[in-house]
């Protein structure tokens, strides 16, 4: 048969893309040979030999699915009935009224990105003049997804790089000067990258001026139960707004709490006013994952929903996390023990002690961080952000060392 | 912001006015919707029903209908009748009318469950690099010289589905012809996957209904008509729903047409070892392809050839002009599966890597899917003499002529309407069929709600 001539390539003007900022980090350490090496870059966590962990009870459930021998059929569009009760309920409280009245349209997403863009998607289609408001600064991703979904967003100030706290009044200020019916992107707890949260009183105001002005609430909750180590004092803000009747969106995330990253298991919920209303939302929800991906996978779904559908296995894992948690507030604390012990500046380095999940903002400058990837072989986001998670108590000295050194001799 | 793309069914009235209007009753002082929030005055003290009493900014959004195919089985769930029979979706039934799950799978998930070294980290965005590479040698042949010369770019992505929308995404941000051609007909959600792509979705003809067959002659009149450049949406084998395939004389004829035009082919593998008993055979049509030195875009779906439905496991593969090419195809198809799903899922990629990389729980693999291939081939053959026994009127030799999981009866609407409501048959609307959904107890029953149907309806 002979081949017809054709041309080389139609994709000759399809430019190289730049790595991911984030994942990136990862693939360059692997690359890096030096001993002393840490990975400081990716919200995975680590356990204090600084190996990857599957949580007991996650394998406990595998084998009971093992043994249960279910099938592998589709699951509908909304994904495992078990899973999605599940997750609303520790979410909001399993007596929460929105529950109760059936006001909640859950479906099961591809984890928190997956959830972030179900509902982007929905936004745009259904709220198509409306801006999102997302924190200055916020998850890399949360600008591609908007993007992609050509869903229009702007920036309220958060971080104030002055106090490496939070710009509280340029937060409220940027929030009220939004057009109203803008929906504001939240993080429930553990900011990404910031690892600064609001106060509950701050919180409150938050409340405030969306409800003034009408804005929807869009919370982003990737750390429920651990970022405190507790399931329901992490969705305290949450449930604050939800308490005040409002409409709310939120998008779920079991990648780090149950340590089911590679699953991709989340949920995408919507308070809605009415149960007729959340009916409708979760039938058009349901239209637009069905281009997208027609169902989500079972196995992240199953585990969740044995996990905590048993009561035994429910409470190992709010202990596991408990530990999760627990180690990450140790190496906080000896983090911040270290640089007070080592920096004789008398710069001030509570800040990191305030600030809470898994990640820290160091205060570091992009400068700053090539300098403590480059001399220090310490790997982490340049925009100053470590993740806790990668760090070992043994390793605590030595950041700081790298940390104090970048800090003081690099601009 | 106005969308440009196009996006069916959003509402008709302006969204602007229609948000405004919504927001406007939230602020009406005298409204009696408007809720204790919303009075300034009052302390924020909040009852938990408040908002039940409150508009919803949802208020205009209407209820979306049920999907046309996944919604047969909702309906079919809903029935009570002991006698039912699902034939909508197309998931395998064995002869005793259950879901299976391969041996080899349950072997494969085993291993993988039990081994104590195993992690659940992020796999990387293009997903596991082991099934990517396993996952292209299967379509594509082991010694193709696509992948012998580093051509091929591949991501793991969400089954069928989602290898489609990366694919149509893609395409929509970096192909200069926005086009794509499909056949009609072709699976339900085919549309709306490449609208929301981006893409503007028009059909080439494929199916004549005299004969129930492949209308070539329409097929290539059609794309001859297309502009230079379009991409085509291609079934590799055991199309869905008509079960009508090309010949391979006529899939060359195909090609050849393509290739004169720089048509850029979209292929959409869901059915490969599923539709002969062979894998290399369900692959002949892409195999063609590849060999002239073209490029194509490959979707493939693990659902029903190794029975992974509900895991989600599926691959989109893009044949490049050169390794190089290849290289910035991948980078780029990374930015649009980022920002939608950040990276797939584990389980069931590592499932199917477990079974092709073992050359036994390959070939174990082999055999269970011949034997569900079979089963299906012989279904049809039942069917056939069912009704020839009945002296059903019609000619009903489509039924073992067409390839895979579906037959295109051919029954109207009316009659699909009939035998739901008479026989408690559930189908698509269009006539198809899935046989998997058939065995010697239930055949006759079919038989029999196809004669009553065809004889009391026209």
């Amino acid at each position: 048969m002979m081949a017809l001539a054709v041309d080389v390539t139609r994709f000759e003007g399809v430019p190289m893309a730049p790595p991911d900022p984030i994942l990136g980090v990862s693939e360059a350490f692997k690359a890096d040979t030096n001993d002393l090496k840490l990975n400081l870059g990716v919200g995975a966590y680590r356990t204090e030999e600084l190996q990857p962990y599957v949580l007991n009870v996650v394998k406990k459930a595998e084998k009971l699915m093992l043994e249960k021998g279910e099938n592998k059929e589709y699951l509908p569009i909304e994904g495992l009935a078990a899973f999605n009760k599940a997750t609303a309920e520790l979410l909001f409280g399993a007596d929460n009224p929105v529950i109760k009245d059936g006001r909640v349209a859950t479906l099961q997403s591809l984890s928190g990105t997956g959830s972030l863009r179900l509902a982007a998607a929905f936004i745009q289609r259904y709220f198509p003049e409306a801006k999102v408001l997302i924190s200055s600064p916020t998850w890399g991703n949360h600008k591609n997804i908007f993007n992609d979904a050509r869903v229009p967003w702007s920036e309220y100030r958060y971080y104030d790089p002055k106090t490496v706290g939070l710009d509280f009044e340029g937060m409220i200020a940027d929030i009220e000067a939004a057009p109203e019916g803008s929906f504001v992107l939240l993080h429930g707890c553990a900011h990404n990258p910031t690892g600064i949260d609001p106060t509950p009183e701050q919180w409150e105001k938050i409340a405030d001026v969306i409800q003034e002005k009408k804005h929807m609430p869009f919370f982003d909750v990737a750390y429920q139960g651990f970022a405190s180590g507790s399931l329901d004092e992490d969705a305290f803000s949450v449930r604050l707004f939800v308490k005040r009747g409002l409409e709310v969106f939120v998008a779920q995330s079991y990648s780090k709490n149950l340590g089911l990253y590679a699953e991709r298991i989340g949920a995408i919920n919507v308070v809605c006013s009415a149960p007729e209303v959340a009916d409708r939302v979760k039938s058009q929800l349901k239209r637009l994952a069905r281009p997208m991906y027609s169902n989500p996978p079972i196995h992240g779904a199953r585990i969740v929903a044995n996990v905590v559908g048993d009561p035994t296995m429910f409470g190992e894992w709010k202990q596991e996390m408990e530990e999760m948690a627990g180690r990450i507030k140790n190496v906080r604390q000896k983090l911040y023990d270290s640089l007070s012990a080592k920096d004789k500046s008398g710069k001030d380095w509570s800040y990191i002690l305030r600030q809470i999940g898994m990640f820290s903002y160091t205060g570091l400058n992009k400068t700053q961080s090539d300098n403590m990837t480059d001399k220090w072989h310490v790997y982490m986001t340049k925009d100053g952000r470590i993740s806790l998670a990668g760090l070992s108590l043994a390793k605590c000295d030595y950041l700081a060392d790298a940390i104090i050194d970048s800090f003081h001799n690099v601009n | 912001m106005a969308p440009s793309h196009v996006q069916p069914g959003a509402p008709q009235e302006p969204s602007a006015d229609r948000r405004l209007s919504t927001l406007v009753r939230h602020l009406l002082p005298s409204s009696p919707r408007r809720t204790a929030a919303e009075d300034s005055s009052a302390t924020l003290e909040s009852s938990p029903t408040m908002a039940s009493q409150g508009c919803s900014v949802f208020a205009g959004l209407a209820q979306a209908p049920e999907d046309p195919i996944l919604g047969v089985t909702v309906a079919f769930n809903k029935d009570p009748s002991p006698n039912k029979v699902n034939l909508g979706v197309g998931a395998y039934r064995t002869e005793e009318g259950k879901p299976l799950v391969l041996n080899v799978v349950r072997r494969a998930e085993q291993m993988l469950v039990n081994d104590p070294t195993r992690y659940k980290e992020y796999l990387p965005i293009t997903g596991l690099a082991d099934f990517n590479k396993l996952s292209a040698k299967l379509i594509f042949g082991a010694d193709s010289p696509a992948i012998q010369e580093n051509r091929v770019a591949t991501v793991q992505c969400l089954s069928g589905t989602g290898s489609l929308r990366v694919g149509g995404e893609f395409l929509g941000r970096h192909y200069h012809e926005r086009t794509i051609y499909i056949p009609q007909p072709t699976w339900g959600n085919h549309v709306k996957v490449f609208a929301l792509s981006g893409l503007t979705v028009k059909t080439y003809r494929y199916y004549d209904p005299a004969t129930r067959g492949l209308d070539l002659k329409g097929f290539l009149e059609d794309l001859s008509s297309a502009p230079t450049g379009a991409i085509v949406l291609l079934h590799a084998c055991a199309h869905n729903p008509t079960g009508v395939d090309p010949t391979i004389d006529e899939w060359e004829q195909i090609r050849q047409l393509m290739r004169s035009k720089s048509m850029l082919p979209f292929f959409d593998s869901a059915y490969q070892g599923f539709a002969s008993g062979n894998l290399d055979k369900d692959a002949q049509s892409v195999r063609m392809f590849v060999a002239d030195g073209g490029e194509l875009l490959m979707a493939q779906s693990y659902a029903k050839n190794m029975g992974l439905y509900g895991e989600r496991v599926g691959a989109l593969s893009i044949v490049c002009g050169s390794a190089d090419v290849a290289g910035r195809v991948e980078s780029q198809l990374k930015l649009v599966t980022r920002p939608m799903i950040s990276s797939p899922p584990l389980h069931g990629a590592s499932i199917v890597a477990t079974i092709l990389k073992d050359s036994e729980m390959y070939h174990e693999w082999t055999v269970e899917l011949k034997a569900m291939a079979d089963r299906i081939i012989s279904m049809r053959q039942q069917l056939f003499d069912a009704l020839k026994a009945r002296g059903t009127p019609g000619d009903w030799s489509h039924i073992i002529k067409q390839i895979g999981m579906f037959t295109f009866t051919g029954l109207t609407s009316e009659q699909v309407a009939f035998m739901r409501q008479e026989y408690h048959i559930y189908m698509t609307s269009d006539g198809r069929i899935s046989m998997a959904g058939l065995n010697a107890k239930n055949v006759n029953q079919l038989a029999d709600a196809i004669h009553a149907a065809v004889t009391q309806l026209k």
